[in-house]
């Protein structure tokens, strides 16, 4: 694969090309001061060069580790380019990470340098800087704040660059010999893994499986220079990395870095993108707020949208497709697109995407179809950081709600007995650093990855995830539990932010359920309902029927499906606190860790089984200004009405 | 936010010369003594509060400072010039910006604009080219802009640019008038409770601001404040007010444990 792109095997040496390809053509945009900046592809290099002088002048060598910890900015992922210009290996770190966590991957690596945004991540380095011997320098971009700091490690991007560019203008031979050393089966980048179960798992990557996959999906999708991605989500995440870093250097298409993490939606408005990656609950938010904003508008707004959205549920998705749809339904639709379709994807800013991905987590149904009726080219890939992303993308014109498509060119896959997936393609990773008995559970001797997902192969060759395959478990009278599933189907209601069930080796489903702030908030505000705080809201009984409401609709689906039926929910409570991942409660990622919240929660979920009708909590919640402090309270729990199972003549 | 913050920015920050003097300062509104014979100093780049029980004559003070009010007594001298009475607008020209207790914005018009109004002082052309956005106009306007976006960015109001300020939260409303305040890039700014009203948060936030201000602009802070755990923590000396009368002047921590003080805040036992 690496051949027919003759040298050109490494993410450095891909930039210069194009910087002496389309050096004018812009590369990163970032929103400064209210106005787009462009770093050109020229610029681009220009900075990633002088960068990567002053990083080799600070002591950076060949195989080291250069951490990065910032929001999307141009500089980050000049830092990256910079690192493996040297054969140093960059591992981006999560911006919203607490100090404590950061301090893993700078051991574990033994990092010397790092690239910070600003003041915040300084903090935290600060604060680990005397548990981790190995780290000697910490540069900063955003002066602000920190003029006062005076440590020895401590310098900002400004002086490094600076003196990048002395040494670069003393010796420019130096950096092109280290960029010619790079070989494609070098480590290009390590990402750290956000840890559901373990501690954090260095994930290494060479240049060859990211190159390798970036030019299969450009290929697969006619990815091209003009298209134009939002980078929004954390750089240290491989499927923000992938979209902002690897694969623009590969296609050469531009990137885009929002003002501000508030600004996205604006920013988005603005720039347009083409292409498009978000986890689902991107989507589920947006989709929430659309709702909100709807349940605001005029009766005359609100009717034309409920109308137009269910001609768009009917024949949009199909439109979309290309199937044959009746003359009548075809124009209605159009008269749709003008009114209320087109309105509505330039409001999400998504007029010009061409295609929009999925994945991370299953995605409801229905939330999917409704940005497909709009016109909305949106596709779910299966993936992760293992793979380099890429393994099932859906083609374009044949997508399914339930499935992640079939396999992209170069991977294969394979089933055990326990429907667990295996994967093998040009796009795994090489090991797990420095562990080698967690490399060799993963990945076995013929080179096949376990993923740890069950799923299996439709009939037209589509790849369909149910769970985990350590979380499908089974109710006490043997019946299939795949908690996600049914977390899925609840979380689908606006109204819910997350859920969280509970069932394996009991009678019955139990659910945790939290609310959304924002669409129950407005509910409430439009019902008169007064409340505090979140806590005050998701304690009052109307709420309790209004997600009774929901938990309900979600057992009059499940009767329909045999194997499920059993699963129906029969008694929930509202937590009093959201879940949160500085909390543990919830990954990085936004993945519930059920089994911490179940060892958490034992007194609720105890209570839950036990049928008693409130729980006294006391719990330590922990501010945002890191104090702690305790709460105590009745909670409530209700049960929900199930239907009946087939084949089961009584209900428990 | 947190505490060692703080405590670094205090270490670099230079306090210089006497900037602003009031020297026996009397007020009367008819028969209402509202200041009688007050005297203070601030110092260059200091944060200095005036704090009292209500109806002590904290906006009265300002109001003088800021040439609302003219005193029948006193002098007042900012830098090298002496005052017995100025209108605001010389004080603004002076480099004397103010906001205030009730915030004072225009509802109706963005952040942005709301901010941009700001820096009216140092525009140089005419309304008219200004209207007609010719000559030299357009050059100006942009580079307002510019300095305007500096505060935008400053206060972190990016996502709310283009909002009707009066749509806005009050703590961020609070926090426009304060980027308009500063957008005239004054020497000297004087706050009228810039905390009443906001939550805990809205107030560590807007602590920050100032602070950030102070430090990073150099910009002299005069406020009003009642909430007085704000007040000893960021201010370097605090002037106490009592019934128009100065009572106590000193450090926080002098001021903390004046007898005086504690008697007119918590009330004396005759």
């Amino acid at each position: 694969m690496a051949a027919q792109a003759g040298t050109l095997d490494t993410f450095p040496k891909l930039l210069l090309e194009h910087a002496r390809v389309r050096p004018s053509r812009p590369a990163i945009r970032e929103k400064d001061l209210g106005i787009w900046q462009t770093w050109t592809w020229g610029d681009y290099a220009d900075e990633v060069r002088a960068l990567a002088c002053g990083l080799a002048a600070h002591g950076v060598t060949r195989g080291a580790h250069v951490a990065l910890v910032g929001d999307n900015r141009p500089r980050i992922y000049a830092g990256i380019c910079a690192a493996q210009c040297l054969g140093a290996i960059p591992v981006p770190l999560y911006q919203d990470a607490v100090a404590t966590e950061m301090a893993f991957p700078i051991q574990n690596a033994q990092i010397g340098h790092v690239i910070a945004e600003d003041q915040e991540q300084v903090d935290k380095l600060l604060e680990i800087l005397p548990g981790c011997p190995s780290l000697k320098r910490i540069y900063y971009d955003d002066p602000r704040g920190l003029r006062h700091y005076s440590h020895e490690a401590l310098s900002s991007y400004e002086s490094l660059i600076k003196a990048g560019r002395e040494a670069l203008e003393r010796d420019s031979a130096f950096l092109d010999a280290e960029i010619g050393k790079g070989r494609g089966s070098d480590t290009a980048a390590m990402f750290f893994t956000s840890g559901t179960t373990a501690a954090p798992k260095g994930v290494v990557l060479t240049h060859d499986s990211l190159i390798d996959r970036s030019r299969t999906i450009m290929a697969w999708e006619g990815l091209n220079e003009d298209d134009v991605v939002l980078a929004f989500m954390p750089p240290a995440w491989i499927g923000q990395n992938i979209f902002s870093y690897a694969q623009p250097l590969v296609t050469g298409y531009c990137i885009c870095c929002p003002e501000s993490t508030e600004t996205v939606t604006a920013d988005m408005r603005e720039i347009g993108p083409t292409y498009y990656f978000a986890p689902p609950r991107i989507f589920e938010a947006l989709l929430t707020q659309v709702s909100v904003r709807m349940e605001d508008a005029s009766a005359l707004k609100r009717r034309m949208y409920r109308y137009f959205m269910g001609v768009a549920r009917r024949v949009g998705a199909r439109i979309l497709e290309g199937k044959p749809v009746g003359l009548a339904d075809r124009m209605l639709y159009n008269l749709g697109d003008f009114l209320v379709y087109a309105p509505l994807r330039n409001v999400l800013g998504m007029s010009r995407v061409r295609i929009a991905y999925t994945g991370g987590e299953a995605i409801g149904p229905d939330l999917f179809v409704f940005y497909r009726s709009l016109g909305i080219n949106l596709k779910q890939l299966y993936g992760s950081t293992e793979t380099s992303v890429f393994v099932c993308v859906q083609a374009n014109g044949q997508v399914k709600s339930d499935t992640a498509g079939p396999p992209v060119p170069g991977v294969e896959l394979k089933f055990t007995e326990q429907r667990e997936l295996l994967i093998r393609s040009p796009g795994l990773f090489k090991e797990y650093y420095k562990n080698p008995q967690a490399t060799a559970e993963a990945k076995d001797a013929e080179g096949w990855f376990h993923t740890g997902d069950a799923g299996y192969i439709d009939a037209d060759g589509h790849l369909k995830i149910i769970d985990r395959v350590k979380d499908v478990g089974r109710l006490a009278g043997g019946t299939l539990f795949a908690p996600k599933y049914l977390e899925n189907k609840l979380k689908f209601f606006p109204y819910i932010k997350e859920a969280v069930c509970f069932g394996h080796g009991r009678s019955m489903v139990c659910a945790f359920i939290n609310i959304d702030m924002d669409a129950v908030g407005n509910w409430a505000e439009r019902k008169g309902l007064p409340y505090s705080g979140y806590t005050d809201l998701a304690s009052q009984d109307a709420v309790y029927d209004l997600i009774s409401g929901c938990v309900e609709q979600v057992n009059a689906d499940l009767a329909q499906e045999a194997e499920l039926a059993a699963s129906q929910i029969h008694r929930f409570l509202i937590l009093h606190k959201e879940l949160d991942a500085d909390d543990e409660e919830l990954t990085r990622t936004r993945k519930v860790r059920r089994g911490f919240i179940a060892e958490k929660y034992a007194t609720l979920v105890d209570a839950l089984y036990g049928g008693k009708h409130a729980v006294h909590v006391e719990a330590k919640v922990r501010y945002e200004d890191g104090r702690t402090g305790t709460y105590s309270a009745d909670l409530k729990i209700r049960d929900a009405r199930t239907l009946p199972v087939p084949g089961e003549k009584k209900a428990a | 936010m947190t505490a060692p913050e703080t405590h670094l920015h205090f270490q670099g920050r230079n306090v210089g010369e006497v900037i602003l003097s009031v020297e026996g300062v009397s007020l009367a509104f008819g028969g209402v003594k509202a200041l009688q014979d007050v005297s203070f100093d601030v110092r260059e780049h200091e944060v200095r509060a005036i704090i009292g029980p209500n109806g002590a004559g904290k906006s009265s003070m300002l109001n003088v400072i800021n040439g609302v009010y003219h005193p029948q007594r006193g002098r007042i001298r900012f830098k090298e010039r002496q005052f017995t009475d100025m209108d605001p607008h010389e004080a603004a020209v002076l480099g004397i910006a103010r906001t205030f207790q009730n915030i004072a914005l225009f509802k109706g018009m963005s952040v942005l604009d709301n901010i941009m109004a700001g820096r009216n002082l140092r525009m140089r052309s005419g309304i008219l080219a200004q209207a007609l956005r010719i000559g030299p106009a357009l050059k100006e306007e942009i580079a307002h802009r510019q300095e305007v976006e500096r505060i935008i960015d400053f206060l972190e109001l990016q996502p709310y640019r283009k909002t009707q300020a009066g749509r806005l939260p009050y703590g961020l409303q609070k926090r426009v008038d304060l980027g308009r305040a500063l957008a005239s890039e004054p020497k000297m700014l004087l706050l009228d409770e810039p905390m009443a009203g906001m939550n805990l948060e809205e107030k560590q936030d807007m602590c920050r601001f100032i602070l950030d201000a102070n430090d990073q602009l150099g910009t002299t802070i005069v406020l009003i404040e009642h909430d007085m755990g704000v007040v000893m923590d960021i201010s370097d000396r605090v002037v106490v007010l009592d019934y128009g009368r100065k009572i106590a002047d000193g450090t926080p921590d002098e001021v903390r444990n004046n007898q005086a003080v504690v008697e007119a805040y918590l009330g004396a036992s005759h």
